[in-house]
């Protein structure tokens, strides 16, 4: 039986973590390679980086936190953030990543979506939604979620699976950052729509919140940051929660 | 020993590399190649795959050669090979993805897209499921039964010969997710992707 998924997301600012793990027997808080390396070793099923570094020069410095990482983990890695089109997805690959996650280039441009899923196949090429409500809609928001695209969520997301997407990251822009749960009626609207697989993102607090997202709001797969990064739970206690409510997941 | 993995531009094969060199260390030698001599004088080779089936032969037929060194290396000389993903797609007759498209013929069969029960099961087929050993294999030496592995496909191969199944996953119906016929191998599933169980796959071949 396919097994629903965890993954902890690493924001990486000019190749450092920024909201890390604060273990004490950590060597370097900061470093993104050990910390990928503590969340695989402990069960995490994917690993996602969001890189949110802003200047141009220290762009590149993602390029070699994904090289180290992947020498290390053998769990998929996903790369996000400043992804511009087909040139930087074959770079991010080639250093590693298995997967590359796109977001304000799809919306701009949904040719960047069918041209690289035709040159990567559409198992590495996620598009990730940021999302915030309008009234009785869900608009689409681009550039690190300050601009408002107006575009409707739900028929976007339609548009990427046509595009050839192999997965999409839903983050509901109204919940990041507040710890009081997913947006579920915007992932199961959305998963009721596509038949691509819907990764659920922003606002998990508790592991209840985990459940929903799987439960209530159809997701195949959820990310959560701060829960995680602040060690108010592990990944593996996050697994043992969702098995002992009838969840499959991988132990 | 060496272990030649083919770099025919089938994709981002750079998982696989890694997953080779930190399972070799220093005891074998790991080599990334399209060139038909080291092929032809390596011990193994691995033949990855991502993408669609047709894309990945028509890499393969890209490069004068490849398909005629291959065969020799895996049916006429008989020596290990190990493919992965649509590595093993191909070893069927033919392929139905994008377009009918003609396969490597080594295990008689077709990869077809997986009947999703329209719309009950999402596609891909990503994430980890547990394989189903049907029968013992030296590259499942040391895996448990039910061990979790790491997919991600839409398309399925189904040989006509069922004995040559080694494990299926349960997803929309008992899907093949590893084949063998004497010394030719294929994983469905991304041994490089699935962790330390991955890893200990990669080591079995290694060490055949």
């Amino acid at each position: 039986m396919l097994k629903n998924r965890i993954i902890p997301c690493l924001d990486v600012k000019n190749g450092r973590v920024v909201k890390g793990i604060n273990f004490v027997d950590l060597k370097d808080a900061g470093d993104p390679v050990e910390q990928a390396q503590i969340y695989s070793d402990g069960g995490a099923d994917e690993i996602c980086f969001l890189d949110i570094t802003a200047s141009n020069e220290n762009r590149d410095i993602i390029y070699d936190v994904v090289k180290n990482t992947s020498k290390k983990c053998f769990v998929p890695l996903t790369v996000g953030g400043g992804v511009r089109g087909v040139e930087d997805i074959n770079k991010l690959l080639n250093c590693g990543a298995d997967k590359v996650s796109i977001n304000t280039a799809a919306v701009q441009n949904a040719e960047v979506v069918v041209e690289s899923s035709k040159k990567f196949g559409s198992q590495c090429i996620v598009v990730a939604i940021d999302a915030k409500k309008n009234e009785d809609k869900w608009e689409v928001f681009t550039h690190g979620g300050r601009n408002n695209t107006g575009i409707d969520a739900i028929e976007f997301a339609k548009k990427m699976e046509d595009s050839g997407a192999g997965e999409l990251l839903v983050t509901s822009m109204d919940r990041d950052g507040t710890q009081v749960g997913f947006d579920i009626d915007l992932t199961s609207k959305i998963s009721a729509k596509v038949n691509i697989p819907l990764i659920a993102s922003g606002g998990v607090g508790n592991l209840d919140h985990l459940v929903d997202g799987i439960i209530l709001g159809n997701a195949s797969a959820v990310l959560a940051a701060s829960i995680f990064h602040y060690g108010k739970y592990s990944v593996k206690e996050a697994k043992e929660y969702l098995d002992s409510k009838g969840i499959p997941v991988r132990i | 020993m060496n272990v030649t993995i083919v770099d025919y531009n089938s994709g981002n094969i750079s998982s696989v590399i890694n997953s080779f060199k930190e399972v070799a260390k220093d005891k074998v030698n790991i080599e990334v190649t399209s060139d038909l001599n080291k092929i032809k004088s390596s011990d193994k080779v691995v033949l990855p795959g991502q993408g669609s089936f047709k894309s990945c032969v028509d890499a393969l037929n890209n490069i004068n050669g490849l398909v005629d060194t291959l065969n020799d290396f895996a049916i006429n000389n008989k020596k290990p090979l190990l493919g992965i993903c649509v590595g093993l797609q191909m070893f069927a007759d033919i392929g139905y993805e994008e377009t009918e498209t003609k396969g490597l013929g080594w295990i008689s069969g077709k990869v077809s897209k997986i009947d999703n029960q329209n719309g009950k099961y999402k596609l891909p087929h990503i994430g980890w499921n547990q394989i189903k050993i049907l029968k013992e294999s030296k590259i499942f030496k040391n895996i448990e039964n039910n061990s979790h592995m790491y997919f991600v496909h839409s398309y399925e191969f189904i040989p006509n010969d069922k004995n040559v199944i080694s494990a299926t996953a349960d997803y929309s119906t008992n899907i093949v997710c590893s084949a063998e016929k004497e010394n030719i191998f294929g994983t469905q599933f991304h041994p490089e992707k699935s962790d330390k169980i991955g890893l200990q796959i990669i080591d079995n071949f290694i060490n055949l």
